[in-house]
């Protein structure tokens, strides 16, 4: 050992000896040099502090602006289909079969929000009906989806149960398993259950969803455990813990579940397990507008416009709703 | 009138008290029951927890756990949704890897994309996630809401528009003005362009859950870490990165992994929407339209599930391993 210490030490001395000595030619030819030209170091030093400051702006001004140019780019690219659709609802018709397609229109008219009206007045089943379902099936399953997936994660994340561990990963593991093929075993179930045709089938599949319980096991780990054991110091049940204190601790998760559900829920049709007319949804609605074909293009612009308006509101709202969480406040 | 007023309470007390009485004794003698074996009495002890798990489990089980177990089964059958599965053994695994190209080709090209837009997808909505985060409160809602746009309004047509065969197509027409073309380029309709359109496409879209849900992770950063971080001696943004910003949201790395796994293995519909079902030459299939052909052109659902079989066994692989390196971020 202390030998093979000796010869480390002697190599990093000899290492430092050949620094050295390439530091000293360095120099010598430096110094050569600088005979060679007087007032060379000075004006020579001088040129390459400048010229090393400007090149360390330039690089920076032109990331700066090449890091906005790219981001700029891919926003514009992201919010151009959303600035179409809201464009095409005011199109009339001559500029709707335009090819290729303005993006902005010209001629704005509300014809095609009239022509929605006087087709959803001619609908077998009132229009406010398909509303109301969607509605309903999108708050509650969202909303249950969340309550229920937060309080198993909460248990999942926070406690050692007996189990835990393998029901978490067949959680994540089942996120993994194409959901198209689960499609007929799912049916082949809600139907033994019979709920087929209710509202049932299709909130409760999304109420037991996966993404959501992994979501919230992922935040709630980030929970130092000291506000659970005060809390239970002061005499908090199971349950209060985690509605009173750990749930606003993860806001910017639930919020973020909500936002994804509530989008996918709102535009589903519900067409595969749900055959009742008068149980229908929004999406399935439209569809049927749509398939009347190409005399229907402008209503089908106006009801696209329509439709994505909800979840962009819910969206905005919620996002700007989210403040800095007060999750490392608390403990000191 | 006193007395009257005096009973009633009374008699109701007593009533009260038997009721609690019978509940005090169900529960000593359940407490007493428990006590006999110690995996008993965990559970015992644990109750309140295994009652709030469980309405989320019931759901989980019946509308998850068992589709997935039964699309297993299902694997080993010929199955046309109409008939009794017959039972088949191996022969739909066998069939899939010795007499069919095409699922060859679409393995080759779910690959092709897998790695390009797997890691792709992955760091762009962590680097995006990551520069808005920097931005006032109001401007990183806008902000937000402006990446997130495309997974709102699930507008692929935009990309249609560009990528359309005539002179009016956006490329087309720019690459024509500047003459590096004559002709138009049937971009969806030939072999040649089609992949690394679906993965420029792919990547375009990738700012979906994993986006927001980085963006949730990095807002609950304590901002102290990074005073402190500055004391112990982090020079630059690189190291704040790594050591601190990196570390403290490795639970929302390790989520959005897992979706991203999910999500790049499960390209599918980007390819129908844009070059059609099957597009040209299969230069677009993927295993997940292999598999919808499957179940909803020809409904052989045992021989689907046997595809999808495969698919989940490779995520599985593919999550260890991402597990492992996520492990070693920040040390």
């Amino acid at each position: 050992m202390t030998k093979s210490k000796a010869e480390m030490l002697n190599e990093e001395t000899t290492q430092k000896n050949v620094e050295l000595s390439k530091k000293e030619k360095l120099n010598l030819k430096k110094a050569r040099h600088i005979d060679s030209r007087p007032f060379a170091e000075i004006s020579g030093m001088k040129i390459k502090s400048r010229s090393k400051k400007k090149k360390r702006i330039n690089r920076s001004k032109g990331g700066d602006f090449a890091l906005f140019l790219f981001l700029a780019i891919c926003g514009i690219l992201s919010i151009l289909p959303l600035i179409m659709i809201v464009n095409n609802a005011f199109k009339p018709m001559d500029e709707i079969f335009k090819f290729p397609p303005n993006i902005f229109v010209k001629n704005p008219t509300l014809n095609n929000f009239a022509d929605l009206g006087v087709v959803l007045g001619t609908s077998l089943v009132p229009f406010s009906r398909y509303l109301f379902n969607t509605v309903y099936v999108t708050i509650l399953g969202t909303f249950g989806h969340v309550i229920v997936a937060s309080m198993c994660a909460y248990v999942l994340s926070k406690y050692k149960v007996p189990g835990g561990g393998v029901i978490f990963g067949l959680i994540v593991y089942s996120l993994m398993f194409p959901s198209s093929v689960t499609a007929t075993p799912n049916y082949i179930i809600l139907n033994f259950l019979g709920l087929i045709d209710t509202h049932w089938s299709i909130i409760l599949p999304v109420v037991g969803g996966t993404m959501g319980l992994f979501l919230m096991r992922q935040f709630m780990n980030g929970i130092s455990m000291d506000y659970i054991e005060s809390a239970k110091l002061d005499g908090a049940s199971e349950f209060r813990i985690y509605w009173q204190i750990v749930m606003p601790l993860v806001k910017p998760a639930w919020i973020t579940l909500v936002i994804l559900n509530f989008q996918s829920l709102w535009n589903t049709g519900g067409s595969t397990t749900i055959y009742r007319e008068d149980y229908k949804m929004l999406s399935y609605a439209i569809n049927q507008i749509a398939s009347a074909g190409v005399a229907r293009t402008g209503t089908l612009n106006a009801v696209q416009l329509i439709m994505i308006i909800v979840p962009i509101a819910v969206f905005i709202f919620s996002q700007s709703n989210v403040m800095e969480t007060m999750q490392h406040s608390g403990m000191k | 009138m006193e007395n009257t007023i005096k009973e009633t309470p009374s008699t109701e007390q007593a009533e009260k008290k038997t009721l609690k009485e019978k509940w005090n004794e169900f529960r000593y003698k359940v407490d007493m029951w428990s006590r006999k074996k110690p995996l008993r009495r965990k559970l015992y002890l644990n109750r309140v927890l295994y009652l709030m798990m469980f309405p989320y489990l019931l759901l989980f089980f019946t509308f998850t756990v068992l589709p997935v177990i039964m699309s297993f089964a299902l694997s080993f059958t010929d199955f046309n949704m109409l008939e009794f599965p017959r039972w088949v053994g191996w022969e739909n695994y066998l069939n899939l890897f010795l007499e069919d190209p095409i699922f060859i080709t679409a393995v080759k090209n779910t690959l092709i994309i897998a790695v390009v837009v797997g890691p792709g997808g992955y760091i762009l909505s962590f680097v995006f996630a990551w520069l808005i985060n920097e931005l006032p409160r109001y401007l990183r809602a806008i902000v937000t809401f402006v990446f997130y746009a495309p997974a709102l309004t699930g507008a692929i047509s935009i990309w249609a528009l560009i990528f359309s065969s005539d002179y009016y197509g956006w490329a087309n027409s720019i690459l024509i003005k500047l003459q590096i073309i004559r002709e138009p380029i049937t971009w969806l309709k030939d072999a040649k362009y089609i992949l690394p359109i679906v993965i420029a496409v792919q990547l375009w879209m990738s700012l979906g859950v994993n986006f927001l849900t980085l963006i949730a992770g990095l807002k609950g950063v304590n901002k102290e870490l990074y005073e402190a971080g500055a004391i112990d001696g982090i020079r630059n943004r690189w190291q704040e990165l790594w050591y601190i910003t990196l570390p403290s949201i490795k639970d929302q790395l390790l989520f959005s992994a897992v979706i991203q796994i999910s999500n790049t293995l499960g390209v599918g519909a980007v390819t129908t929407a844009l070059c059609g079902f099957p597009s040209v030459q299969y230069a677009g299939h993927t295993i997940v339209n292999h598999l919808s052909d499957y179940t909803s052109v020809r409904y052989e659902l045992g021989y689907a599930s046997a595809i999808a079989t495969l698919l989940f066994l490779v995520s599985i692989g593919l999550n260890s391993l991402i597990r492992k390196v996520i492990r070693k971020v920040g040390s």
